[in-house]
Parts: structure tokens; sequence; C-alpha cells
């Protein structure tokens, strides 16, 4: 499994109709993503970084080509199988964070948990590795609109890792951070892919981001203009 | 059983919105209840009233004897014969002998029907047995309603006129034993009661009869010639319809509230899955498929009505209690504006079947309600819903 392929997409394209014009948000797009790495897709808006995140995360279909994640055909991948999928193997991060409003700290953590059946030990058990993992064991509590950014980023890393996905997809993560939180957040995410193997894949403008990298893929007009590797051997593939 | 879980969630945690909801579902859940219960007391009570005052177990008419007909009371008479004779004499049946008349109260002509009933009978809850007094003068007893027509009251003597069964036309005078208030108008507008043996020998009908109230447990197993028998069913369809009808009348008044309470839960839903977009893309996004997020948004609806259930229940229960035991007062003068046998007050009868009814009823309308709009759900894309889009 060292090294294996999670995400391989060939020749993406991903064409938006807006009336009697379209938009190109991706164009041939190929690249491939082993386990553990700490990628970010960057660029200016308008790149297609999301648009290559949401169609990974089986969120969306592309209008051509093939991407293939944990062996799996997004393109011809039912609503059903693309939930399955999403549910049991993806974890999303998301930029203005998406926690389900009135839910507890507790039970926005616990959500992906109650998808997949666990039983209710099992999933307290889980829920409270997450949230000591985040620094938010205290704050079970709370309700969203209770925390701060930074803690309401840190309850969605949480709600995200949970479930121990092979991948987790981070959109824009800290843009709504200051530098502090932005830090810690981006550390946590650190930890995880080292400690626990997880595949991060960033769709970020942000420098901050961009600094802890360990890939750098620059997105142009929904096109890979360069593919860097910025560190090699990444923590997460020394683990294993 | 997550999704109830998550729905109940989601539900309780939209605070005021939902409370708000389930109190104006609650009004019209206590009010279904409420007015079908005092319907189906209205109907109890009218039938009870009748059944006791006026039909027994059940009458035998003389076969050309129509009670919307007046002519046909010069013809519909006959002797009590046989079955009848015996059923009359082991006083298992009491015969009524109804012919028309006249009276000149206060020197007013006024038609009224006259009925001759036993003094002795125990079957009907009628007072006969005022008419039991001998003197010159006929004794009489009227309703409440007729002494206010006639301007009659108790003691007062009136010249009564007739037609006997030769077409002669007599007149003797009759005193008032007793005005007797009963909420069956049909005894009781226009009616003079007055022994039957006297009415036999003013009208020269020697033994006979128009009608034969039959005791609750004679099952006439074989016909009598001349006579047909008519059964309680018969005789209360007319009961039966109007308060069908009553029922059908108050069916609006709720039903435009349930019209509301539903137009508030569509309204919410509407609302919610405008407002929640973007949460139905976190959900989608976290691996709920969309059926699951259209079943998590219906339960959310539908609880609605268990909500409104148990909120009617706090204040429904100890309300509806209340009337069961004192009953409601209908407003004076309306009793009788309905056409049949209402009392001044009435006690509803609630059900199991009617709470059952109503309580499924409310909740399948609810859940078809909340269901509708999460139609928009299957046509949403999970990246339009995240950028908090509709598609």
């Amino acid at each position: 499994m060292q090294n294996s392929v999670l995400i391989k997409t060939e020749d993406l394209v991903k064409i938006y109709p807006m009336g009697e014009q379209s938009i190109v948000a991706l164009n041939m797009v190929s690249l491939t993503l082993r386990r553990g790495e700490f990628a970010g897709l960057v660029g200016p808006s308008g790149s297609g970084k999301t648009t290559l995140l949401n169609i990974v995360g089986s969120l969306d279909a592309p209008t051509r080509g093939h991407v293939e994640v944990l062996g799996e055909s997004i393109e011809t991948l039912s609503h059903k199988k693309a939930a399955e999928l999403r549910n049991r193997h993806i974890g999303f991060i998301f930029q203005t964070f998406n926690l389900l409003p009135v839910y507890t700290v507790y039970e926005n953590v616990e959500f992906p948990l109650l998808l997949l059946g666990l039983s209710p030990a099992e999933r307290k058990k889980a829920v409270m590795d997450a949230l000591e993992w985040v620094g938010l064991a205290d704050r079970v509590r709370s309700k969203p609109n209770q925390l701060s950014g930074g803690q309401s980023q840190r309850v969605a890393v949480a709600r995200a890792v949970v479930k121990r996905p092979e991948i987790i997809l981070a959109d824009e993560p800290t843009a709504n951070l200051d530098a502090e939180n932005s830090h810690h957040i981006l550390n946590t995410m650190e930890d995880l892919n080292r400690d626990l193997g997880t595949t991060f894949l960033f769709s970020t403008h942000d420098q901050k981001v961009i600094g802890h990298l360990r890939r750098k893929i620059s997105l142009v007009d929904g096109k890979i203009a360069q593919d860097e590797i910025l560190v090699k051997n990444t923590p997460g593939e020394v683990a294993r | 059983m997550t999704i109830f879980k998550l729905a109940v969630r989601n539900l309780l945690g939209a605070g005021m919105k939902t409370w708000l909801n389930a109190v104006v579902l609650s009004l019209a859940f206590v009010t279904i209840i409420w007015a079908q219960g005092l319907y189906k007391g209205m109907d109890n009570q009218a039938s009870r009233a009748m059944i006791g005052a006026e039909y027994g177990g059940g009458q035998y008419w003389v076969e050309s004897y129509d009670p919307f007909d007046p002519l046909s009371l010069q013809e519909a008479h006959r002797k009590l014969t046989g079955t009848l004779e015996d059923l009359v004499r082991a006083g298992r049946a009491t015969p009524i002998l109804i012919i028309q008349g006249t009276i000149y109260p206060e020197g007013r002509i006024m038609p009224i029907v006259l009925r001759g009933i036993d003094p002795e009978q125990k079957l009907l809850s009628l007072p006969s047995y005022f008419l039991k007094g001998t003197g010159p003068e006929i004794p009489a007893f009227i309703g409440t309603r007729m002494a206010q027509a006639s301007g009659l009251k108790l003691g007062d003597a009136v010249t009564v006129r007739w037609r006997d069964v030769h077409g002669t036309f007599d007149a003797k005078e009759l005193r008032i034993a007793q005005i007797i208030k009963t909420s069956v108008q049909s005894i009781d507008s226009g009616q003079v009661w007055v022994p039957l043996a006297t009415l036999q020998e003013m009208a020269g009908l020697d033994n006979e009869a128009t009608i034969v109230v039959a005791d609750k447990n004679i099952r006439p197993s074989t016909a009598i010639s001349g006579w047909t028998f008519k059964d309680l069913n018969f005789l209360l369809q007319d009961i039966k319809e109007l308060v069908r009808s009553k029922t059908i009348g108050a069916s609006i008044f709720y039903s435009l509230l349930l019209f509301l309470a539903m137009l508030a839960i569509f309204n919410t839903q509407v609302l919610s899955i405008f407002r929640r977009r973007k949460e139905i893309g976190t959900l989608m996004a976290l691996g709920m498929t969309r059926g699951r997020v259209i079943e998590l948004f219906t339960v959310e609806g539908t609880l609605h009505a268990i909500l409104a259930a148990l909120v009617g229940a706090i204040y429904g229960v100890p309300l509806l209690s209340y009337f069961f035991v004192k009953g409601w007062s209908v407003p004076e003068g309306m009793a009788d504006s309905f056409g049949f046998a209402l009392s001044e007050k009435l006690f509803p009868t609630y059900s199991a079947g009617l709470v059952t009814g109503t309580t499924i009823l409310v909740l399948v309308i609810t859940t078809i309600v909340s269901f509708l709009p999460t139609r928009r759900i299957a046509k949403l894309k999970p990246t339009d819903a995240l950028k908090g889009k509709l598609s």
C-alpha cells in the first residue's frame, strides 16, 4: 500500500455552460497523488482549484476525461456510490467551516460516524480522540456560534479526521483565519498527516499554507502550470 | 433511527419557529377532536333523547301514515289486533293515535296535532301520568315550545275542535295539566297530548292507533298486516343526516385551521431548504445521499405533527375533559335552530378511534406537506448547495 496511488486524473476537462457561452474550468488536467502526500493546488481565483477538488471529492462530475479515486471511477459513480465514497474515505474541510449550526461541537464531530452506523461507545471514543487532537475536548457542549473562527475550523478538522479517512480535501482552510490560527490548524493537519498517514489535498492561494506544503501544484486557467515537490520523503510516508 | 435522531436535533435546535408551528398545528388538532367529539356527542344525545321520548325500540306505522303529510292522518289509523294487541297488553308496546285538530287560544285559531297516549305507559319517557285526571275537561300536556307559541299556561282551558271518523266536527275543552320541557321538537311543536282512550272515543276510532312504539327488545320477525315496522336506523336517519351536514359545516372551520397550520409548515420547509442549502451541501459532502437528506427534512417536518400532538395534549386533555364533564352550553335560542333534539348542554364524546384517526390524519397531511418542498433537494447539486445556491 505504501506509495500507492490514491487519486489519478487523466485529461480531465470541466466545462460550465453559461447561457450560449461556456467556461472551461479545467483543461486536460492529468495528476497523480500518492498515499500520505501533503499537496496543494495553488493558483489565483478562477484557476480551477475548487473545481478539481470537488471532482476529486466526487461532489461534481467531469465533462470529459478520467478520474480515479481509491480505485473508483468518479465519472461513472452513481449518486449513492459517490456518497458512500465520501462517507467512508474522504474528509472535507471548507473555507467557511460549514459546521451544522444547531449541533454542539460533539454532535458535529459525531455526525460522520452516525452515518457510518458506529455504536455509541465507538463514536464517543473516536469523537473525544479527534477533539483532543485538535485541542477542543473541553468545548464538547459548545455550539458553533460560541466558537471563534480558529476553534470552528479545528472542529471542522476534527469532523474530517474522526472517521480516519484516507483523503482529506481542504478548500481554502485558512482563508477566514488569522495568522496564529492558520499556523495552529496547519500544524494540526501536518501532525495528522504524519501520525495517521492521511493524504491531504489543499486548494489555496494563501502563502501561509503554501509554506507548509510538500507538493505544490500550480493551476493557471484550468491547466497545470507547474508541479513541484517542495520536500521529499513526506512525514506520512516515513511513518509507514 | 439515525435520521430520526438527527431530525429531532434539528427540530429542537430551530427553537421558537418549531414551537410556533407546533402550537398552530396543535390548535387544529385539538379543534378537530373537540368539534368531532361535540358532533358525535350531539348525535348520541339527540338519538338518546329521541329514542327515549319518541322512537323507543322502533315503531309500527299504519301503512298509509306519512309524518310529513298531515292530510294522510285522516286515513292513517288501524285497529290493534293479534300480535300488536298482545304486545300492548304485555306492556312491550304503546299505541299512539294521531289526528288533526284546531285549538282556539285567546280567540286565535291554531292548527295542532292531537296525540293520544296511554297514561299508564312506561315505555316512553313522556310524563303521560299527568293525563290521568278526571273531570269535564280533557287533561292534556304540551311542550314549552307549544306553550310559547300558543300562549297557554299550566291550568289553562282551551277549546279543541276535531273531525271524527265520519267527518263530523266536534269541540270540547282541554285543560293543560302539564307543560313539559323536552329537547325533542317533534313531540312538542304543534303537538297536544291527550289520553288515548279519550282521543279514540272523540274520533270514533275504538282500539285504533296510528303508530305503535315498540320496546327496545322487540325484534319483529313476521310482518303484521296493515302495519310496517320502522327500525331505529330508519327513524334516526334524518338526525344522522343532519348531524353529518353539521359536521361537514364544522369541518370547513377546522380544515381552514389545518390549512393554515400546513401552510406554516410548508413555508417553514421551503424557507428551511432555502436557508439551509449550505447545510444540505455539507450533509452531502459528509456522505449523506440526496434520498437521506430528503428523508431527514421530511421527518423534521413530520415531527411537527408529533410535537403538536404533545403540545395539544398539554392543554387539550384538560380542556376536552372539562367539556366532557361539564358539557358545552348551547347559546340561548340556538338549540332549536339545529332542527333536531338538541339539549341546552352538549356533552362531547371522544373515542379512541377519533383521537387515533385525527392523529393519523394530521400526521399523513403533515408528512405530505413536509415532503413536497424537499423534492427540490433531489435536483440540488452538492457543489451548488455548498456555495449556497439552489440549482
